[in-house]
Formats: C-alpha cells, structure tokens, sequence
C-alpha cells in the first residue's frame, strides 16, 4: 500500500507541475503585457491619431474602428443568430435536415479564420460589390461570430424548463407568444453572456479584416458604412512587422488597450452571468 | 389561436435564418470551390496537390501546395507535442487533485488565455520568445517553426483543457466510489477509471485544439519567419497555409493565377478543417452518451 500511496504523491506533483508550466506562461504573458504598455499610455496616445508613419502619436482611429466594428458585427450577426437557434430549439423537429443545420454550426465554429477573410473578400467586397468597407468587414465578421451565439443562445433556451411552454400553449398561447413572453425573457442571460463573448473574440480577430475593412493608416475617421477603417488588431500586426524602428513602447501600449478592451468585454459577460444568477427565480 | 400576421413574419425569419446558417457553409464552400477550379482550368490539380515548389511570381508560376502543407504540419506536429501532454495533466490535476478554490482561479486564468488575441500572441513571439530562443539555442533565426510551435500550442491549450476537464468532470460519481471501495487510492482510480472512461471526450478536445492550431493565421505569419520551402527542420523559418493566403493576398491582382491559387490554398484548409471537426463531433457524441 505504500508503494502505491508513493506513486500517488508523484504522480500528483507531476500533474501540479504541468499545470504550474501551463499557468505561469499566461501570467507572465499578462504582467509583461501590463507592465510595458501601462507606462507608455498616455491620455493623448488614446485620444489622438498617429503621426510619422505611426511611430508617434496615438491609435484613436484604430479604437473607433474597432468599437464600430463590434457594433456592425452585432447588428447583424445577434438577430440572425439568435432567431436561428430560436428555429433549432422551438421549430425544428429532430430529423435529418435539423442535424444538416446543427453539423453546419458546428462546421461553422471550425473554419479558419483566414478562410472566413478570403469568402468575405470574393462575395461581399468583390461578387456584391460593397468594396473594402465597414460593411464588408461586419458581414464577415458576423459570419464568423454565429456559432457562438447560436450555441450560447441554444444552451440558454434549452434551460428554460419545458414546463413554461406547456402552461403557455394550455392557456392557447400561440407558438410564438410562449416564446415572447414565456422563453425568451429567462434565456436574455445566456444570450447576453455568450454574445458579449463573441464580440470580444471578433474584437480581437485580425485575418477576417485583412482584406475585407482593415487600413494600413487612416488618421480621419470614416464618414459612412462604405469608408475603410484602422482597428486594433491590425494595426498592432502592422506595426509589429511591417514598420521599421518602430519604438516598443507604442506597440506595448497598443497590445495593452487590445487585452484592455476584450478583458473589459470578458468582465462584462461574466458580470451579467453572475447578476443574473442571483435573480434566477426556479 | 388565431395567428396575427406579425407573427407569420417572425415566424418566417426564424425558419430562414435556420436555413441560412446551411447556406453559410454551401457559400463558403462554393465560393472557393469557384474560385479554385479557375486554377485548375489552367494548372492542374495533380501539380498543385504533388507539386514540391511555391514560387507564385516566377516566370512561368509554380503553386505546389506540398511545401505549405508540410509547413502547416511541422508546426502543429510542434504544438501537439507540447500542448497534449500539458493540457490534459493540467485537466486531471484542475478535475481531480486540485481543491475548489484552486480550481476557480486555474479554470479563471485558462479562459484569460483563452481570450487573448492572437496577434498579441503573434507580438510576444516577436518581441521576446523569437529573439529569446535563438539567444538560448544559438539559432540563425528566432523567427522559425519552434517559435511557432510554442504559441501555437499555448493557444491550443484553453480549448483541450476545458474540453478534457468537462469529460472527467461527467465521469459518473459511482465509478469512483466504486474503485475507492475496492481499496484504489485517488490516483489509481484517476489514471485507470476515470482517465479510460472519459477518453472521447478527451480525444475531441484534443482534435478540436489541433483544428484551432491549423487555422491560425496571425501568430504563425507573425513568427515562423515566412518562408515557402519545404523544411527540413522545425529551427528553419518555414510558412504555413494560413500564412500564405494572408500574406500573399495582399499583393496579387484579383482574377490573376496566383490570386486563384490562394483560393486553391484556402479550399485545401476548409477540407483539412471539416474533416477534423467532423471527428471531433462524433468523439463529442459519442462522449455525451
């Protein structure tokens, strides 16, 4: 028994030390990240737009691009995401084309991203002729964004008791009236989180807007959907590679208000998640 | 129940975007489907699937996919090594050794991994683990498959724990109990009951983390130092599939060859892709079971 008791006790630690090997990196990744960017910040290095090939001044354009960004991704991608998953919860009934659909959200969630950046580019820019716009990059970030929110939104309506749909339906609610007004209400959670999810993933996301939205440097901000935009991740690419002597400073500051901007996205989620559980009334 | 028109409407969106995400997939498939039997009207397939040269702008163009392909599966090769073993310890230790407030914090600083851009990734790689392997290894470059290997199953990592931790956390209680009972300490009954019982599961995490590995685009264009031959070892700078397309997209001419050939590039990535999540699912069903 000792020997296995032993063996039990090494074991043990060579789990703990993998785990150690798996979370120390994801600090010290944070912390560098932190400590570098946080000194070069400045309220002007967020509030102005970059000058001399972008080796000074700040990245507003670059944020505004990315805050218009998440809100054209949500605009499309949240109704049809969620009317989707209201079709595979409530409406379909279990046969071969309802697991087509639900293959396909899988396949959806599988695809790479730069492939999602090359179907944008030949069918919204090219074959709809939307041109390298804010427009183009939303709808193929969108796209890219529906499993997601399908799958959070399908989770969130399935924990919605059957019961609920059966009193409505004998009280001669319609189909849809049960859903308005005795499913939906207690599924908004689980939209909510998994949607704010998503948008922070896209917020992040760099190879769907190369060739579809993403400009090299644009100091002004754009005038309408059509415009090209700066937006973070990209830029952070292209002054990480593409700009000689660039300082490290700038491109740690900019890194910084990236993290900054998706954590604060990932905090909102889990705050909801978290409110909305304390009201949880079943 | 007399339905009012409005409700015909919503009804009618809900159906058609149910429908509309099949569509999505067929899109994308079609469009580069389109897109690359341009190239095999001029270049033919058999030369692009075998062809052992990527030279897109010689005189004439040869676009052989092989020293991308190989490319791609050095550095995931790379990254399997490396992020399969630590992502499933780290997932039996967070699932069955650690105690619950450790458990919170790990499984907390496993979704912060998760959520970081890739290009920040892609930034680090540049800025610190590049010039820092070549130092410690004496490398001509940092910028090489290795580079690309370590973020890229760093990246891998949140997917395979979580997905292995939620397996051998749904290992029914009784299979424990019942090792405990017949005298197994914790580690025995984790490595001979739980472990074995939870494997789908397991194996889907595992295959959806080398799905995630293969498509990323950033970090591997930002660190593997682009290179479009085939390698030879995993310390020379090499280029992937993902890479090229979003590198070279950039500077060709719509409609020309080598714009098509991209699409080639990109329909052998969606092939690659499908057929890993395809095995995933049936691993994650079978796993609920």
């Amino acid at each position: 028994m000792s020997t296995a008791r032993g063996r039990e006790k090494a074991a043990f630690i060579i789990l703990g030390f993998a785990t150690l090997l798996v979370v120390l990196p994801i600090i010290l990744t944070i912390v560098y990240i932190i400590k570098n960017g946080f000194s070069a910040i400045s309220w002007g290095f967020i509030t102005q737009s970059p000058r001399n090939g972008m080796r000074e001044g700040g990245i507003f354009p670059a944020i505004v691009g990315t805050i218009i960004l998440i809100i054209g991704t949500m605009v499309f991608s949240l109704p049809l995401g969620i009317l989707s998953a209201i079709y595979l919860v409530e409406y379909a009934r279990d046969n071969a084309f309802t697991r087509l659909i639900k293959l396909s959200v899988v396949n959806l969630s599988g695809i790479p991203s730069i492939v999602y950046g090359l179907f944008g580019f030949t069918l919204f820019v090219l074959f709809l002729k939307l041109g390298t716009s804010i427009l183009a990059g939303a709808l193929t970030l969108s796209i890219m964004s529906l499993p997601v929110i399908i799958t959070a939104t399908k989770e969130a309506l399935e924990a919605v008791p059957y019961s609920f749909r059966e009193i409505s339906f004998s009280l001669g609610a319609t189909r849809w009236q049960t859903i308005r007004y005795c499913v939906l209400p207690y599924a908004v959670p689980g939209i909510l989180t998994g949607t704010v999810l998503s948008l922070s993933r896209a917020a992040g996301e760099t190879a769907p807007i190369l060739f579809t939205v993403a400009a090299f440097y644009l100091p002004r901000l754009p005038r309408s959907v059509f415009d090209q935009v700066m937006a973070l991740p990209y830029h952070l690419y292209v002054i990480s590679t593409q700009v000689p002597n660039m300082p490290a400073g700038i491109s740690f500051a900019t890194a910084f208000v990236l993290i900054a901007l998706v954590f604060l996205m990932n905090l909102v989620s889990i705050l909801l998640r978290a409110h909305y559980r304390k009201k949880k009334q079943w | 129940m007399h339905k009012r028109i409005s409700e015909y409407v919503i009804e009618g969106c809900i159906r058609l975007s149910g429908f509309a995400v099949i569509g999505f997939v067929f899109l994308i498939f079609l469009f580069l489907l389109k897109d690359s039997l341009s190239l095999f009207g001029i270049y033919p397939v058999k030369e692009f699937l075998s062809g052992l040269h990527w030279l897109p702008i010689s005189e004439p163009p040869k676009f052989g996919v092989i020293p991308l392909l190989l490319g791609s599966l050095y550095v995931t090769f790379g990254a399997i090594i490396i992020c399969v073993p630590l992502g499933v310890a780290s997932a039996m230790f967070i699932a069955e050794v650690a105690p619950r407030a450790l458990k919170h914090v790990l499984k907390s600083l496993v979704e912060i991994l998760a959520a970081i851009p890739s290009v920040v990734l892609g930034f680090i790689g540049i800025i610190w683990l590049g010039p820092f392997l070549k130092n410690s290894f004496h490398l001509t470059t940092g910028m090489c498959g290795l580079t690309g290997s370590l973020l890229l199953a760093f990246m891998a990592l949140p997917t395979i724990i979580s997905i292995s931790e939620d397996a051998l956390a749904g290992v029914p209680k009784s299979f424990k109990e019942a090792a405990y009972g017949l005298g197994a300490t914790r580690w025995q009954a984790l490595w001979r009951i739980i472990l074995p019982s939870a494997s789908s599961g397991i194996i889907a995490g595992v295959m959806l983390g080398v799905g995630r590995v293969i498509g990323e685009t950033m970090v591997v264009m930002m660190v593997t130092g682009n290179s479009p031959i085939i390698p030879i070892s995993i310390l020379q700078p090499l280029r992937t599939l993902t890479a090229t397309i979003a590198g070279e997209m950039g500077e060709t001419v719509s409609g020309s060859d080598h714009y098509f050939a991209l699409f080639a590039v990109g329909l052998v990535l969606f092939v690659i892709t499908f057929v890993i999540n395809f095995l995933a699912e049936i691993f994650l069903r079978k796993a609920r079971r």
